[in-house]
């Protein structure tokens, strides 16, 4: 370092200057961001409830209320008295407050990325009821038909998922078959041209289900008188 | 900083039309491609992109704009970068409030408003050297050049690649979208296609324009 020689330099802004400018201006900034925090988080809080009641409506048909509940290593509760984590399921009830069926979500790799799903399932009729996607990142025109191809999403409308005799999984696997070759009721036909993501449709709800339903039977009083 | 190099602008219809057409960031600086190229595989994306970024243009012009004399120029890029964030980070709660799809269709490309040149060289090149008048002129000037370009690209690629404008049908259903359109490939299609016709008509008229100082003199 030869600092001896150091050329004319501008004349030299004071470091004050220079930290009250960064401060004052980072504090404006700070001060507008909470400012617009706070006057969107309720209306951001009430688009995500809407967002998922219209999804839990969408595949638990004529469901007019819900409640949510969390299913964990405590057993049942209602999402409110829940402290340890677990998995939220929704109730959904029907205008009399019998219960229609349970909403829940289920994940799985897709195409590209991470599906997510809502689905629901009817303890009834012990089949899924229809399938919502939340997230995905497949491919537009291909992959991406899984969120709304009326004929893929009819596979969902009353899809087998009885339980064994045991009533520890399901009786039969739900699978994806090839596009035009289903053949039995806990078969998913595939979207042609988009086999993967179909797939990994039936995976999700396979695994979930696998586990997810026997609890659900377990718990049905409780869930019953939920509403 | 008192001294300001450049010479203060007078607004005219020019420091509008400039970001619109002469200077239009997209087709002409060839800058901010990455949400050009990545959000317009809809018209309806391609629109609120547009408008989010025009919002974080003039607001951030603005306040720039308002602050140059005294911020001092070993900091003004920091400066720049904090106010470009700040609004940014609005927009996004914004946008979360109007509509969740919205939001989840434009992704990470929101938060990536940030890092759009066109902004930051807006506040560098003009912001920072002129009044706050001309300076929100002329942000407007370029956010709806850079609105519509990204329009440019938005409907045509839903268009060709869905047979749909703002989802509504255009073409017969036995029309098979070219799919193409609107993944990533498609972008670059159709910016080079813009690109090319707006070469063409510039060489046109320059053309032009010389066949007819040849025929005066
Ligand atoms: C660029 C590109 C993107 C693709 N995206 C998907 C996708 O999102 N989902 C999918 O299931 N298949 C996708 N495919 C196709 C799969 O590779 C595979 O061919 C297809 O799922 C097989 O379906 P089929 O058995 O009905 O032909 C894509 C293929 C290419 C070349």
């Amino acid at each position: 370092m030869s600092g001896v020689e150091q050329v004319q330099e501008p004349p030299r802004t004071p470091s004050f200057a220079m930290l009250r400018t960064l401060g004052g201006v980072a504090m404006m900034a700070g001060l507008l961001v909470v400012l617009v925090f706070q006057v969107t988080k309720p209306i951001i809080e009430e688009n995500k409830r809407i967002a998922i009641e219209k999804a839990v409506f969408r595949v638990v048909p004529g469901a007019a209320s819900r409640k949510d509940f969390v299913l964990g290593a405590e057993g049942l509760l209602p999402a409110a008295e829940a402290q340890a984590g677990g998995e939220t399921i929704y109730a959904a009830y029907d205008a009399q407050g019998a219960l229609l069926g349970v909403a829940m979500e289920a994940a799985a790799t897709g195409y590209q990325d991470v599906i997510r799903i809502l689905y629901g399932y009817n303890p009834a009729c012990e089949c899924v009821t229809g399938i919502k996607v939340l997230k995905m990142a497949e491919t537009p025109g291909l992959g991406d038909k899984i969120a709304f191809d009326p004929e893929f999403l009819k596979n969902f409308e009353a899809l087998d998922a009885r339980l064994a005799p045991g009533r520890d999984g399901l009786l039969n696997e739900i699978v994806a078959v090839k596009h035009g070759n289903k053949t039995a009721p806990w078969q998913v036909d595939s979207i042609s041209g988009a086999t993967i993501s179909s797939k990994a449709i039936a995976r999700m709800i396979n695994q979930s289900g696998q586990r997810m339903f026997p609890l659900i039977m377990r718990h049905l009083d409780r869930l019953r008188a939920g509403g | 900083m008192s001294a300001l190099p450049n010479r203060e602008e007078k607004i005219t219809l020019d420091t509008f039309l400039r970001g619109l057409w002469e200077e239009n960031p997209v087709f002409v600086m060839l800058l901010g491609l990455c949400p050009v190229l990545a959000v317009t595989n809809s018209t309806m994306n391609a629109i609120a992109m547009g408008l989010a970024t025009t919002f974080v243009l003039v607001a951030s012009s603005t306040l720039v704009s308002l602050l140059r004399r005294v911020i001092p120029k070993q900091v003004r890029i920091a400066t720049y970068i904090i106010i470009i964030a700040t609004f940014v980070t609005i927009v996004d709660y914004v946008i979360q409030a109007i509509s969740l799809d919205l939001y989840n269709a434009l992704g990470a490309f929101i938060q990536l408003i940030v890092a759009n040149c066109v902004i930051l060289g807006r506040a560098e090149a003009y912001a920072s050297k002129q009044r706050v008048g001309a300076s929100v002129v002329n942000a407007l000037g370029m956010g709806a050049g850079f609105t519509v370009a990204l329009l440019c690209l938005g409907t045509v690629r839903e268009l060709l690649g869905a047979g749909t404008i703002l989802g509504f049908q255009i073409f017969s259903a036995n029309f098979e979208p070219w799919v193409v359109m609107i993944l990533p490939p498609g972008g670059f299609f159709v910016l080079g296609a813009w690109l090319l016709l707006f070469e063409y008509l510039k060489q046109r008229k320059e053309r032009k324009l010389l066949d007819s100082e040849g025929a005066i003199s």
